[in-house]
């Protein structure tokens, strides 16, 4: 039961220039330039709304977040804990602004109505997908592939931003650690990642994956990544 | 009439600082935080959030709301001060906590909180403006969506000299007018006061000169945020 996480990532060695910005800068200044997210136009000067790397793409002028709290998009995979169980469904801290709903008949297995405390309790952590956010919330499900309840092994938690970093592009960074330490791994995209393997092979991927978002922006992390699994073993 | 203050205690010009120490990421489990230190005043800030607010009546249903702690540590003084919420910590927790509210996106998560911590290490006056300069740089690194950086600073006017950065030696001058703190708290962009605390006398003109001295200091330390901010560690106090 492993989620594959297949979201693009964009390489570092793209010619694409980024540089790091603080809220009120300037980014860029001219009339040619359109505001972009984390954003806003004053005049003739594109400022910062938000720390981040600040990139123009033709016009446009963005800035992407590196830091600061999960914010849920439709489709995320998340990794989230039960807070509470209600009469139809469960609240799940996710990590965000705010907790998101599970509801009853988003689970696609036969659950008791009169005890649904028995499929998932508080305190239990539960892979699942975002099908929908609105104004103070999502709503998720567990009606897809590899989504449910983890049972035993152990969860971190890392930057959110940093969770591409982890998968590696086309998931290449994320199936090394699973090779190399025979341990299965469910990422989620609100930064908790689920372990679970012999306690030998646990330790060595949440190293691995400390590692990785320690040295996020170095160059050659593949290699930095292979050699430290290789040089444990 | 001579004045009677011609010489800082510590032999620094009128406008300048003390030496400035700042860094970011101090602190791994936070989403955001920082340290500002202005000489022997140091100050850690830790911001978390957004998050649910609880208990929820203080949610608003239209924004969101600033939860600032400002503490001092009991052995930040000379006498040991008792640790906990008083009088005077409530007052800063809410002025600081203000001064930063209006430059965050607060509509942007309705119904939650993001709390800001500000502790006092060490104190040797101006705790408040190193507490907010050190929190602002914690909420830009929380990646909290906010217009504009606020940095902060003490103003004096010791008997007839207007001084930047006061220390305690000074705030406890009392020779010929007496000695004037005023606290300012400026953004960076577009020069606006969001806090401004004025303890002492002062004459029209003359306040107004203190709050030119405010945005030239103000300028220079937005300058040590920004280098903190971009991964730079700056200490000045070690030479």
């Amino acid at each position: 039961m492993t989620t594959e996480n297949t979201e693009i990532i964009e390489e570092h060695e793209e010619k694409i220039e980024r540089k790091l910005v603080i809220p009120g800068e300037v980014i860029v200044t001219g009339d040619d330039y359109l505001p972009g997210d984390f954003t806003r136009k004053e005049g003739k000067e594109v400022v910062s709304n938000r720390f981040g790397l600040a990139e123009v793409s033709g016009r446009v002028v963005k800035i992407i977040p590196i830091s600061g709290v999960f914010e849920p998009r439709r489709g995320n995979t998340v990794i989230g804990r039960v807070e509470d169980v209600t009469f139809n469904g469960w609240l799940i801290d996710i990590g965000g602004p705010y907790s998101s709903f599970l509801p009853l008949a988003e689970c696609p297995r036969f659950i008791n109505r009169n005890d649904i405390g028995e499929f998932a309790t508080i305190g239990d952590v539960l892979s699942a997908k975002i099908w929908n956010v609105k104004k103070g919330g999502a709503d998720l499900t567990l009606k897809s592939r590899g989504l449910g309840k983890l049972e035993g092994g152990r969860l971190i938690r890392i930057n959110p931003h940093k969770v591409p970093r982890v998968i590696g592009k086309e998931g290449s960074m994320i199936n090394l650690i699973k090779d190399a330490t025979k341990t299965e791994i469910t990422v989620g995209q609100n930064g908790y990642i689920w372990l679970k393997g012999d306690s030998e092979g646990e330790e060595k991927a949440e190293n691995a994956i400390n590692l990785i978002v320690e040295e996020s922006t170095a160059s050659g992390l593949t290699e930095k990544v292979e050699k430290f699994l290789g040089g444990n073993k | 009439m001579t004045s009677t203050f011609t010489k800082r205690p510590d032999k620094r010009k009128f406008d300048e600082l003390r030496p400035i120490k700042a860094e970011t990421g101090i602190i791994p489990n936070a989403d955001g935080s920082a340290l500002f230190a202005f000489g022997e005043t140091v100050a850690i800030a830790a911001v978390y959030g957004p998050k649910p607010l609880h208990p929820a009546h203080m949610q608003d249903p239209e924004r969101g709301i600033i939860r600032c702690n400002y503490n001092m540590l009991p052995f930040s003084v000379t006498e040991r001060a008792k640790p906990g919420p008083n009088r005077r910590s409530k007052e800063i927790s809410m002025v600081a906590g203000n001064a930063l509210a209006s430059v965050v996106d607060l509509a942007r998560f309705p119904g939650t909180v993001i709390d800001v911590e500000i502790l006092i290490l060490q104190a040797n006056a101006s705790t408040r403006c190193a507490g907010i300069n050190a929190a602002a740089m914690a909420l830009a690194q929380a990646g909290v969506v906010m217009k504009e950086m606020v940095s902060s600073v003490s103003i004096g006017k010791m008997d007839d000299k207007i001084v930047t950065d006061v220390i305690k030696e000074e705030e406890d001058w009392e020779e010929g007018e007496g000695a004037t703190d005023i606290a300012f708290s400026m953004t960076s962009r577009t020069k606006q006061i969001t806090h401004l605390q004025l303890d002492g006398i002062i004459q029209t003109q003359r306040f107004m000169e203190a709050v030119e001295a405010a945005r030239v200091a103000c300028e220079k330390i937005h300058d040590y945020q920004i280098r903190a901010l971009k991964g730079e560690k700056i200490d000045e106090t070690k030479k």
